[in-house]
């Protein structure tokens, strides 16, 4: 039944995705390293060949001349990320795990409903919530800071945690949990002690998750930070204009998603194990 | 086990508050802005009653922004479907180099939506991006991608399902590598050929993971704004506005707090409802039990 094209035509379309995948990360890659005369003479996508590479972009982003400065975005952007994701991590594993073995009941209130309230959050548009965070920030003395920033960004966050961890411990057998037990462990130690170092691949999962939406928020931060922090994204968007510093846009945006990107490739083990498929049941 | 009754709210309550709290106060102070005339002139919450609702209805900008919100994430969602498993069946086993391709197809979900847009943005330009120079060697016409509505949306629907096509991708992959072996061997038993298998065994077992993937992706998409934003700002005209996007224009720069209170309470309660039923419609049709 199978036919001797099959192949031919498996690789063709495997091919033509990579091309559409990768393109605009070729086209930003030669693109940061071109200069006015290369970018406005019309598109050339061959350095050496069809133009001479320099490094001006990339010069302009660390602090040249008719530049911008990206290195403080990042510091901001990586402390946000790190303490809003630490903080729903924490906050969303023992919620989670409270979710997975114990039933709880408030009158019609059960489990699921509760998992449903928090996984919901994410249905919540963020322009619904940004007015009144607004408020609340600049009432807490909180506006255009890191802090206020990272309390907003728990609110994206907590609900992937939760959602991620409560589908992963309800794949840890309970034996472990009642062995523990037996042992005379308290219920919080037994969640330190023996539950999470089995949940390194979960929480690594639930991390990854967490820190791309923590680091590609932008209308929180652009909306309720200013002038004193500034995130990595901000930074980028600020750049773009019809009147094109693309050398500089280029090498920025790459500067702004390597990251992530470097993070993917640690973290693929976990993902494509099927890992998640518990996760999306 | 009398001593695990009173640890389990501990373990709860710190995150369940944590949440209730970030978003219960800025819900109700929504609710209490919409009955509002605050506007940029107009600084006070002056109860107005139900005005901003009513103007609300005759105001054909939302309506269109919500009309164009489900079109997009309808469409987005469904070429991101069908892409997404597409590809992930083709690297799934027996192919060449199968963890470079699983990894390359991951990467556009991990970079920052605004940050792509802006490199689109580059991309789609009219006289001096590659999209127009390759129709160009092709010998087709160049198309004012982002200052004329059709391409504009098109430019906006390629975006989209180049950032979110490798979550599909992501959860299907996911799906099938924890798929049983026996229904398929069944299947090659009977002698049933690629296309076969894949009608009356791949795809009724994946049914709950598709179902997850796409109302996953439906929720996420329904927020459209950002790239919006960066890539045609809502035009040209109002032509690309979503809902997201025209309610910033109105809230934040135009500041009319009040009326923008009142279009987003109505475009969550329009977005939750649409959701669930789709979400409803979508179980019964995959005959699947239980919470997908």
């Amino acid at each position: 039944m199978r036919s001797r094209l099959y192949p031919v035509f498996k690789y063709t379309v495997i091919a033509l995705w990579a091309c559409f995948v990768a393109g605009p990360f070729f086209w930003a890659m030669t693109t940061s390293f071109k200069n006015a005369n290369a970018v406005q003479g019309g598109p050339t996508y061959l350095p050496w060949v069809q133009y001479k590479p320099t490094l001006t972009g990339w010069r302009n982003i660390f602090g040249g001349a008719g530049g911008i400065d990206v290195i403080d975005p990042f510091v901001n952007s990586a402390i946000i990320t790190i303490a809003a994701s630490a903080i729903s991590l924490a906050l969303g594993s023992l919620a989670a795990y409270a979710l997975s073995r114990y039933r709880f009941k408030l009158g019609f209130i059960k489990n699921s409903d509760i998992v449903f309230f928090f996984v919901s959050q994410r249905i919540m548009p963020p322009v619904v919530l940004v007015i009144p965070f607004f408020y609340l920030l600049q009432w807490g003395g909180l506006l255009d800071t890191i802090p206020g920033l990272v309390i907003v960004t728990v609110a994206l966050l907590l609900p992937i945690a939760v959602w991620v961890m409560v589908d992963f411990f309800n794949g840890i057998p309970r034996e472990i949990d009642e062995m523990a037990m037996l042992d005379g462990c308290p219920p919080f130690q037994t969640f330190v002690r023996a539950i999470l170092p089995n949940s390194l691949p979960g929480l690594t999962v639930a991390a990854m998750f967490c820190a791309v939406f923590g680091w590609n928020d932008f209308f929180f931060a652009f909306r309720l930070t200013f002038t004193e922090v500034q995130t990595l994204p901000q930074a980028v968007v600020a750049l773009n204009s019809s009147i094109p510093p693309w050398w500089t846009l280029s090498a920025a945006a790459l500067f702004g998603v390597a990251p992530l990107i470097l993070l993917a490739l640690w973290v693929e083990r976990y993902l494509s194990k099927g890992n998640l498929s518990g996760a999306v049941r | 086990m009398d001593g695990l009754r009173r640890h389990k709210s501990m373990f709860l309550l710190p995150g369940l508050l944590t949440l209730f709290l970030i978003i219960i106060f800025p819900l109700l102070f929504t609710i209490r802005v919409s009955f509002s005339g605050w506007n940029v002139s107009n600084p006070r919450m002056d109860f107005i009653g139900g005005t901003n609702y009513s103007a609300m209805l005759h105001d054909s900008r939302f309506w269109a922004s919500i009309t164009r919100l489900v079109l997009l994430a309808g469409g987005t969602v469904l070429i991101q479907y069908v892409i997404g498993f597409g590809v992930a069946l083709l690297v799934w086993r027996n192919v060449r180099g199968r963890r470079f391709w699983r990894v390359l197809f991951l990467v556009p979900m991990m970079t920052t939506p605004v940050v792509m847009a802006a490199i689109w943005q580059t991309i789609f330009h009219e006289s001096l991006g590659p999209v127009n120079d390759l129709l160009g060697m092709l010998g087709l016409t160049r198309i004012p991608w982002l200052t004329e509505s059709g391409p504009a949306l098109a430019a906006l629907m390629t975006v989209e399902v180049w950032q979110w096509t490798p979550f599909m991708f992501l959860l299907l992959l996911a799906g099938l590598l924890s798929l049983p072996k026996e229904p398929f061997m069944a299947a090659a038993i009977d002698g049933a050929g690629t296309w076969r298998t894949f009608w009356k065994v791949t795809f009724p077992l994946m049914a709950p993971v598709s179902v997850a993937a796409i109302i996953i992706r439906l929720i996420e998409a329904s927020k459209l704004s950002d790239s919006v934003y960066v890539l045609t700002s809502g035009g040209p005209g109002s032509s690309t506005e979503t809902p997201g996007y025209y309610l910033y224009i109105q809230g934040l720069r135009d500041q009319q707090t009040g009326y923008s209170g009142a279009m987003s309470l109505t475009y969550l309660v329009l977005m939750i409802v649409t959701l669930t039923v789709v979400a409803a419609l979508l179980t019964r049709a995959f005959k699947l039990k239980g919470d997908a």
